[in-house]
């Protein structure tokens, strides 16, 4: 049995009140639920403040580049197939940089569990608008109001057929609630987007904690999650209400359960023999 | 004895499948050959010829002179027919040409009608013509079915139409064309013999390396190697996956072989460029990786389906920050096959990033070689797994070990854990900032390795004279023309050439005193496929010494024997 001290890392250096505290520990509890060991998975982000949790926890860990944590996540799934593969980023990181892998991380559906820490706003490097940051929104980078429309990750996924598409709120009552999104993200079969909305304290002064938490609101219990059309309608909603909790959902082969050769046996477990290579030389006579 | 086939028409008429088939026919037959292809990036019309260069001496290199010009349409004739030596060929369909041509030279076959006839598919026109064209080398048609069945991959049924439209150009030319008797070939001693591209030549050296894992996202002149192992990705168990784009492709690769295995990407220059903060990121994580760059003519989309090799310096420095690499140019499929087998071992050996430089001259040059040998290639598992892994307790993945090197372990196969971080790191990969620590780390990852790496590398070879008044210095794919040319000169002149497989870290003189042999010489003349001398300013950078005289060519095609030899003489 995991407990949670078992998955204490280093201190971290987020801002006092920050909304990534509780993701961590939100986190670490949803691990010592599903009873996962630090050496069974691994979690590969990105850079920002989000991508830094993997350093507060203890598991294998990939700190990659800024947007590109799906492709390295999708490498490690498809040689190492029996690890948990967790990819963890901002939204600058998964929906700005990373936004085309994240397309082809919904296509090939590899059995990755993505969570995104959605704080509407660059915070690493101090206030430029995201991906996600409200239109108008004036920052010292967008002198005029960020004028481009807010992207919808959600919208997007659905519309992709995404294997599963959840969003919660990281903030006080609602933790449980993202304790258990978290819990089905991890045990679905497939690529799975966890979109987290989290305040940041420092420099993101409209989406504040109470503003979220004035909100967020959970999909009533009779809602079908496998309702696409249904799924894509309350993707759409946003402003005075936000809908959170398990919008979609479904059971699309898993990527690397499609390659025949890694079926009985992890790749990197497969011993190489030079010599039953040599034959393919052959071929050239 | 030696002669010279093109055969030259648009994209889509099978040019490739014809020229491949009869170069491998005298391959089997005993002859050396070379073969290149010239080819604009489209898939259907344009200009485009395959040359197959076959001789009963070793030859590396393509002519200018040729001796049967193929043509497929009539452009191929107005174009190629300047070239064409004394007693030279021009085989063409009059029908297909629209002209009819009379002169000694033309040889008419009606292959279209005769498919017509046959009432059979009418690319089978092809097999009509290489018929003929074997009838006028003095062939037989014992061996072509072989061939045919090798290349096309088609039903046996196919593969029996061929043959028999074969045997009607064959028949065509042996009733109508007698007299062109003195073009038969003499019949060599028929041996076994390997025939293989720049290409195939480095994915099977990443097969016989036990490379698991190649993501890549195609680009001419590169996607052969992806096609070679997407080939045997069954039989040996490779993931082969096409990325969303060159970004994503490395990072899978690092993604890879931070799991566990063996991994490997490619690209040409353009998809490079986007690597490069991946490559930079192998190097900061210490995650073994293999990169092929298959160069083209640039900047930025430049001729897409030609030769150059522009990108040296590109290499070399590319990615951000300092950090050890190693950078191999083969000159042969042969040096491609050995030197991307050594990549993969000084990739995992010292944990960082191995490229192998081509271009599109070597990657689709095909060669014969009597046999690689098998018994020079590297294996050693690096890596730390099984019992030794389970025994290991407190695993840091950067701890400080004497030589840099710290044991690779695998993720998951035991309770160690795994860290690695693009920032700058402690021994247990954890995020750091100290002056300290970001001290010992450069140590380790680059001080401490890159004097080992560099004793790996081995020195120029050379070949021709001992004591050359006359050096010629050349890198990577000039190899085989060069020597040639060389070769042509050495009878008249003291001359000799060095070339360089492996050029960073740049080779030592300990084994072998380069440096020394050039300084004594009268002058060195640095040959090389792109405009600035590249490799001449990085000879200079590493040891002082400046070549007397630059041979450059930039428009995208490759050194041919007759004209870099006239070249070279101008300076003797
Ligand atoms: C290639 C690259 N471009 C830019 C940066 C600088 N950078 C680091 S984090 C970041 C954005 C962070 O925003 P987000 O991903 O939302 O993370 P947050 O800090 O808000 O958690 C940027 C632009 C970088 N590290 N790498
Ligand atoms: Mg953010």
């Amino acid at each position: 049995m995991s407990t949670y001290e078992d998955y204490k890392g280093q201190e971290p250096a987020w801002c006092p009140g920050c909304g990534n505290f509780s993701i961590l520990k939100t986190l670490k509890n949803a691990l010592v639920d599903l009873d996962i060991e630090p050496h069974q998975f691994t979690i590969v982000s990105g850079i920002g403040q989000g991508a830094k949790l993997p350093h507060y926890t203890k598991c294998n860990t990939f700190n990659g580049l800024h947007g590109r944590t799906l492709p390295v996540a999708t490498g490690l799934k498809l040689v190492n197939s029996d690890m948990l593969v967790f990819a963890i980023g901002g939204d600058g990181d998964c929906y700005g940089e990373g936004g085309n892998h994240l397309i082809h991380a919904i296509r090939r559906n590899a059995n990755v569990t993505l969570f995104v820490h959605n704080n509407q706003i660059y915070a690493l490097t101090k206030g430029q608008a995201s991906p996600t940051t409200e239109k108008d929104t004036v920052t010292k980078t967008q002198p005029f109001g960020d004028l481009s429309s807010q992207f919808n990750p959600l919208a997007l996924a659905i519309s992709q057929n995404c294997g599963f598409v959840a969003r919660a709120f990281a903030g006080g009552p609602e933790l449980p609630f993202l304790q258990e999104i978290m819990k089905e993200a991890i045990n679905h079969k497939g690529f799975a987007l966890v979109d987290i909305l989290q305040n940041c304290i420092t420099f993101n002064k409209v989406n504040t904690f109470h503003w979220y938490k004035e909100r967020v609101y959970r999909l009533e219990d009779d809602y079908d999650p496998t309702d696409r059309v249904e799924a894509f309608k309350r993707s759409l909603e946003w402003g005075d209400n936000i809908p959170t909790g398990i919008f979609y959902r479904n059971d699309r082969a898993p990527f690397e359960k499609s390659f025949p050769i890694i079926l009985e046996e992890p790749l990197m477990r497969q011993r190489f023999s030079m010599s039953e290579t040599l034959d393919e030389m052959s071929e050239f006579y | 004895m030696e002669y010279t086939i093109r055969i030259g028409g648009q994209a889509g008429q099978g040019l490739v499948v014809v020229g491949s088939s009869l170069a491998k026919y005298f391959s089997r037959k005993g002859f050396q050959v070379f073969t290149h292809k010239d080819y604009m990036s489209r898939v259907r019309g344009g200009h485009n010829f395959y040359q197959i260069r076959l001789a009963d001496h070793p030859i590396s290199s393509s002519r200018d002179r040729v001796d049967i010009l193929i043509a497929f349409d009539q452009e191929t004739i107005e174009r190629h027919r300047q070239y064409l030596s004394e007693s030279g060929i021009i085989v063409y369909d009059s029908e297909e040409s629209k002209k009819e041509f009379t002169g000694a030279e033309f040889v008419n076959i009606p292959a279209a009608s005769i498919v017509e006839e046959m009432e059979v598919h009418k690319v089978m026109a092809n097999s009509v013509i290489m018929g003929g064209v074997l009838a006028l080398l003095g062939f037989n048609l014992k061996i072509y079915g072989e061939v045919i069945g090798d290349i096309i991959h088609k039903s046996d049924e196919v593969i029996e139409t061929n043959i028999r439209a074969a045997q009607k150009g064959f028949d065509h030319v042996k009733e109508n064309f007698s007299d062109r008797s003195s073009h038969e070939l003499p019949d060599l001693e028929k041996k076994d013999q390997m025939f293989i591209n720049g290409n195939q030549a480095i994915g099977l050296g990443a097969l016989v390396s036990g490379c698991k894992f190649y993501a890549a996202y195609p680009m001419t002149p590169s996607t052969g190697i992806m096609n070679y192992l997407g080939s045997k990705a069954k039989k040996h168990r490779i993931v082969v996956e096409q990325a969303e784009d060159e970004i994503s492709a490395i990072n899978m690769t690092l993604g890879a072989s931070f799991g566990g295995v063996r991994a490997m990407t490619g690209s040409s220059g353009g998809g490079f460029a986007l690597m490069n903060e991946g490559l930079s990121l192998a190097a900061m994580t210490e995650i073994p990786v293999v990169i092929a760059e298959v160069q083209r003519p640039g900047p930025a989309t430049g001729l897409p389906t030609r030769t150059e090799q522009g990108d040296l310096n590109y290499v070399l420095y590319a990615g951000h920050g300092e950090f050890p690499r190693a950078v191999f140019t083969p000159g042969t499929p042969e040096q491609a096959f050995h030197l991307t087998n050594k990549a993969f071992h000084l990739a995992e050996k010292y944990q960082i990033p191995v490229i192998i430089q081509s271009d599109q001259y070597l990657a689709d040059s095909e060669w014969t070689f009597a046999k690689f040998d098998t018994d020079r290639l590297l294996w050693q598992d690096f890596r730390l797994r099984g019992d030794k892994l389970a025994e290991t307790d407190n695993y840091r993945r950067h701890a400080y070990t004497e030589n840099g090197i710290t044991p690779l372990a695998i993720p998951g196969e035991s309770k160690n854990l795994v860290v690695v971080d693009s920032d700058e790191h402690d021994e247990d990969g954890h995020i750091i900032e100290d002056a300290e620590t970001r001290n010992k780390m450069v140590r380790k990852r680059l001080f401490l390795k890159l004097p080992q790496l560099q004793k790996e590398i081995e020195p120029p070879a050379l070949y021709g004279a001992e004591n050359p008044e006359n050096i010629l210095v050349c890198f990577g794919s000039c190899l085989g023309v060069v020597k040639e040319a060389m070769e042509n000169l050495a009878a008249d002149h003291s001359l000799a050439m060095l070339h360089f497989s492996e050029v960073f870290p740049f080779p030592l003189t300990d084994k072998f005193d380069y440096v020394e042999l050039l300084t004594s010489a009268r002058q060195a003349i640095c040959i090389e496929n792109n405009a600035t001398g590249q490799f001449a300013r990085l000879l200079r950078s590493e040891t002082s010494f400046k070549c007397q005289v630059n041979i450059n060519k930039y428009d995208g095609r490759p050194f041919t024997l007759d004209s870099l030899t006239g070249e070279i003489n101008e300076y003797l």
